[in-house]
């Protein structure tokens, strides 16, 4: 029976989709048969983080509405064998994720899998709402920023009402903290909400602290989820990520900023 | 903070600023502010109100405020002078 993760965050551009990728990837590293959905229709992206824009013929949406088998749509991750990928429409209007068709598709994807995570869309509307309704785990995803947090506490509003968990009376959905962009120098120099700071207005567990790095938009630009960014500190931050979602302690990591020079310290850097 | 900065004095840093700002909104909005029928409410009310008595617009204040566990709906209705 597969576990559900709505990976959300209410604003957009935070990085919703290179946490879906990447923490899907780590799952799939991991040895568990994972899925991830993209649920942002009209604006298809998770494909071309992952390197599969070629590769889809068939979307979501021809699922939904039986022109197509899950099968035919689901494309096979090309480094990781037990990771699959399920692009959403480019053309159709957000109206065609139906309730009925999405929770008949999870239903699918049920049995077939451990993991199914869902890549939603920014804002609180129609593709958001689906996305994050079958969830038993949220990751939500938070720049230090005020807009990211105030949106956040506001998805987290809506999980906490408009969740299928909710709705049935069942235990509440579990919710992560992931802070990402985060800038160790720019917290310490008081200019950026600490992570101390997020954890305390969102009062949500801390899963994790991706940096501020380069790293993110050269694996885009080559199509490999971060996670595979070998060396770089964003892809052992994911890893870490990882390793606590399956309940592993893990020490945070590059939340400190690394010592400065004495002349640093005495003129400010 | 340099060195520098302590002898200058420098100003309140923006992340705390953020900080209490964040607090009072989410505090605000997790409360589910105020219900958006209170406006109607207090134009039916008023209505009502004014077939018995002749009251104005500003002098009927409807409110809604949470008080540790429940909700309070407070109507004020200030009579005009008798006489």
């Amino acid at each position: 029976m597969a576990k559900i993760v709505v990976v959300t965050s209410g604003k957009g551009g935070v990085g919703k989709t290179t946490t879906s990728a990447a923490f899907a990837s780590g799952l799939a590293i991991r040895g568990f048969r994972t899925a991830v959905i993209d649920f942002d229709v009209g604006l298809r992206n998770l494909d071309l983080v992952m390197g599969c824009e070629r590769r889809v013929v068939y979307d979501f949406i021809n699922v939904i509405q039986g022109e197509a088998k899950l099968q035919q749509a689901l494309i096979r991750d090309r480094m990781l064998e037990k990771l699959f990928i399920l692009p959403t429409s480019q053309t159709r209007d957000k109206e065609a994720l139906t309730a009925e068709g999405v929770a008949r598709v999870m239903d699918e994807l049920h049995g077939e899998f451990d993991y199914v995570v869902c890549d939603s869309p920014a804002g609180i509307e129609t593709g958001a709402l689906r996305a994050l309704y079958h969830a038993d785990e949220a990751i939500v995803v938070t720049n230090p920023e005020v807009s990211s947090v105030r949106d956040s506490d506001r998805i987290l509003g809506i999980l906490a009402a408009k969740s299928r968990r909710a709705e049935e009376g069942k235990e509440p959905v579990r919710e992560h903290l992931l802070l990402t962009r985060y800038a160790p120098r720019r917290v310490q120099g008081g200019e950026m909400l600490s992570l101390e700071d997020v954890k305390e207005l969102l009062r949500i567990p801390l899963l994790g602290v991706i940096p501020e790095s380069e790293t993110i938009l050269q694996a885009s630009n080559q199509g490999i989820p971060a996670i595979h960014m070998k060396g770089s500190e964003v892809a052992a931050a994911y890893e870490d990520v990882v390793a606590r979602f399956l309940g592993e302690e893990k020490p945070l990591r590059f939340t400190q900023p690394e010592k400065p020079s004495f002349l640093k310290r005495l003129f400010g850097g | 903070m340099s060195f520098l900065d302590y002898f200058l004095g420098s100003r309140r840093k923006s992340a705390s600023v953020a900080k209490d700002r964040l607090k009072l909104i989410l505090a605000h909005e997790r409360s589910d502010g105020t219900p958006d029928f209170l406006p109607a409410l207090q134009e039916e009310l008023l209505a009502v109100i004014g077939k018995y008595i002749p009251v104005e617009k500003d002098q009927i204040s409807v409110n809604m405020e949470r008080r540790g566990d429940f909700e309070v709906l407070e109507l004020n209705v200030l009579f005009p002078d008798q006489h």
